[in-house]
């Protein structure tokens, strides 16, 4: 299974490993991971699953589309790096991505 | 519940059940202010989730009642307008001359703007600097409630604590902070659907009252560096430094009402869940970590704003139905939180449910409640200072609701709380 390591907002990194397929939100959610909260429950509508992916794993994944822009429009403090971790599915191409988590979801 | 229906919520129930489908019209204030809509909701829900009604007071629009439904209309901002022009976000439309702009009643670009001027407020880092006044302040309310007598759990401690609050975030004089809570009354007002309101001129009057108030702080803060207020951070915004005098005003109303109607009457709907579900408040009481799902539920079970209008601008099929450009359309957030297809048990208040935190209340997509947070954060707080403090406290008669398709909310909880 790919394995997926956040890092907390204060630095603590919680590493999980889940089936491809799964997002990175339940991929946090699923295993009691601290700052993503995910309230939509995975539709692009709320943006508490806000994530900064930095390289070499931001090219690795697909872009944000219009939603996912509108929606990033909505936190705190959007960055070049800002992703929601319900768009994006973990796949064997990205075992090992590094995911960091801002200060609070909003 | 478990217990059996009072003779006024059976006899909405069997009339909600077999009425013909065409006659039911869920956006009559008599059936919110004796809190038997969720009938009607449970019926259409069933047999016309998508629904057409012509309201003797609001003129037609479509039911939106299904929590899938009601998440596709939110996140269709491209379709489903919440623009003032077009009549904004509540199921009334405002008379002419009296259309307020505010930021939740505009559709991008101009909403995103104006939104994150104020965002930064509400947002987790300046909520953890804030939590300790919140905290203290929520105290000493507490400490000075009553014992052994009936009181109105409303004004004493759900419209104090919000006011308070309010007037926090706003710098706003404390002295003078019932004024809040009047002009976020004023401003929900409606005279079509309560003979007590007050007349549109003289509402307008008051709410002009308001901006007056309101243009005095402006004046000040501008001509002051930058604080960390709301006042200030509208003035020195640059995407609100240049709103007009109505622009101002609408979004005043906007966070008045916003950050006042709505915890308000979750910390009132709260209290009365927990005393009509008392398997769930002795659970609270043997595990106060529950209060981090608990306050979610009661934001679910609660619903203080029951729905949120759109304007349709394009055709398009919702659940099965074609809904027309010009089409008004409500998403009653209230019955997409009842909806056993996407919530377990919904008609339940559980206290540590698996996902609490979705749910409708704060609706979702781009218009999505800025304030959430700091909701849940005044909720948290509350409940963690109640359970310090209070052993028991009895709800000792019946809840008076506002007459309000929009607010679901509460004048009256008489408690006590023994000593």
């Amino acid at each position: 299974m790919p394995r997926v390591t956040f890092v907390t907002f204060a630095g603590e990194h919680h590493v999980v490993d889940v089936p491809a397929g799964t997002t990175l939100m339940r991929a946090a959610t699923d295993h009691g991971v601290p700052g993503i909260d995910g309230d939509c429950g995975g539709n692009c509508a709320c943006a508490t699953c806000h994530v900064f992916i930095e390289a070499p794993w931001a090219s690795k994944l697909s872009p944000r589309s219009d939603h996912e822009e509108d929606m990033l429009g909505l936190t705190v403090d959007p960055r070049p790096s800002s992703r929601l971790g319900c768009q994006i599915r973990v796949t064997d191409a990205i075992d090992g991505i590094v995911v960091q988590l801002p200060q609070g979801q909003h | 519940m478990t217990s059996p229906l009072s003779a006024v919520q059976q006899q909405a129930r069997d009339a909600a059940m077999s009425m013909p489908l065409d006659a039911i019209d869920p956006a009559d204030p008599e059936y919110f202010v004796h809190d038997t809509v969720g009938h009607y909701f449970e019926r259409l829900r069933r047999d016309d989730p998508v629904h057409k009604s012509d309201s003797p007071y609001f003129g037609p629009y479509w039911s939106i009642t299904k929590y899938a439904d009601i998440m596709h209309v939110d996140t269709h901002h491209d379709i489903f307008s919440s623009d003032w022009s077009r009549g904004g976000i509540t199921l009334t439309d405002p008379p002419e001359g009296e259309k307020l702009q505010m930021f939740i009643a505009m559709d991008p670009p101009r909403h995103d703007d104006q939104r994150k001027a104020i965002t930064p407020i509400v947002a987790p880092p300046n909520l953890m600097k804030m939590e300790g006044l919140i905290r203290e302040r929520t105290c000493k309310v507490l400490d000075g409630l009553p014992r052994n007598e009936t009181f109105n759990w409303v004004d004493e401690v759900s419209i104090e604590l919000t006011t308070l609050m309010l007037a926090t975030l706003f710098d706003f004089p404390l002295e003078d902070r019932r004024l809040l809570t009047w002009w976020s009354d004023v401003a929900t007002m409606n005279k079509k659907l309560n003979p007590d309101a007050l007349e549109p001129h003289e509402r307008m009057a008051e709410l002009g009252k308001m901006l007056e108030y309101f243009t005095r702080l402006w004046n000040e803060r501008i001509n002051a560096p930058p604080a960390s207020d709301l006042v200030s951070m509208l003035a020195h915004g640059p995407s609100t430094r240049n709103m007009s005098p109505l622009e101002y005003m609408g979004n005043l109303v906007l966070l008045i009402v916003g950050g006042n109607d709505t915890t308000r009457n979750s910390m009132t709907g709260g209290l009365l869940a927990l005393h009509d579900n008392p398997d769930q408040w002795a659970k609270l009481r043997a595990d106060p970590e529950l209060i981090a799902s608990l306050v979610p539920e009661i934001v679910r079970w609660q619903t203080p704003l029951a729905h949120m209008r759109r304007t349709a601008i394009a055709d398009s099929e919702v659940g099965g139905k074609r809904i027309l450009a010009g089409d008004k359309v409500a998403m009653w957030y209230l019955s997409g939180n009842r909806d056993e297809s996407a919530i377990d048990d919904a008609h339940r208040f559980i206290i540590d449910r698996a996902r609490p935190r979705q749910h409708l209340s704060f609706g979702f997509g781009i218009h999505r409640c800025v304030g959430n947070r700091l909701a849940e954060l005044q909720l948290r707080i509350l409940w963690e200072e109640i359970l310090k403090r209070f052993p028991v406290i009895e709800v000792v008669g019946e809840p008076v609701r506002v007459r309000s398709t929009f607010v679901r909310g509460f004048s009256q909880l008489p408690v006590r709380i023994p000593g």
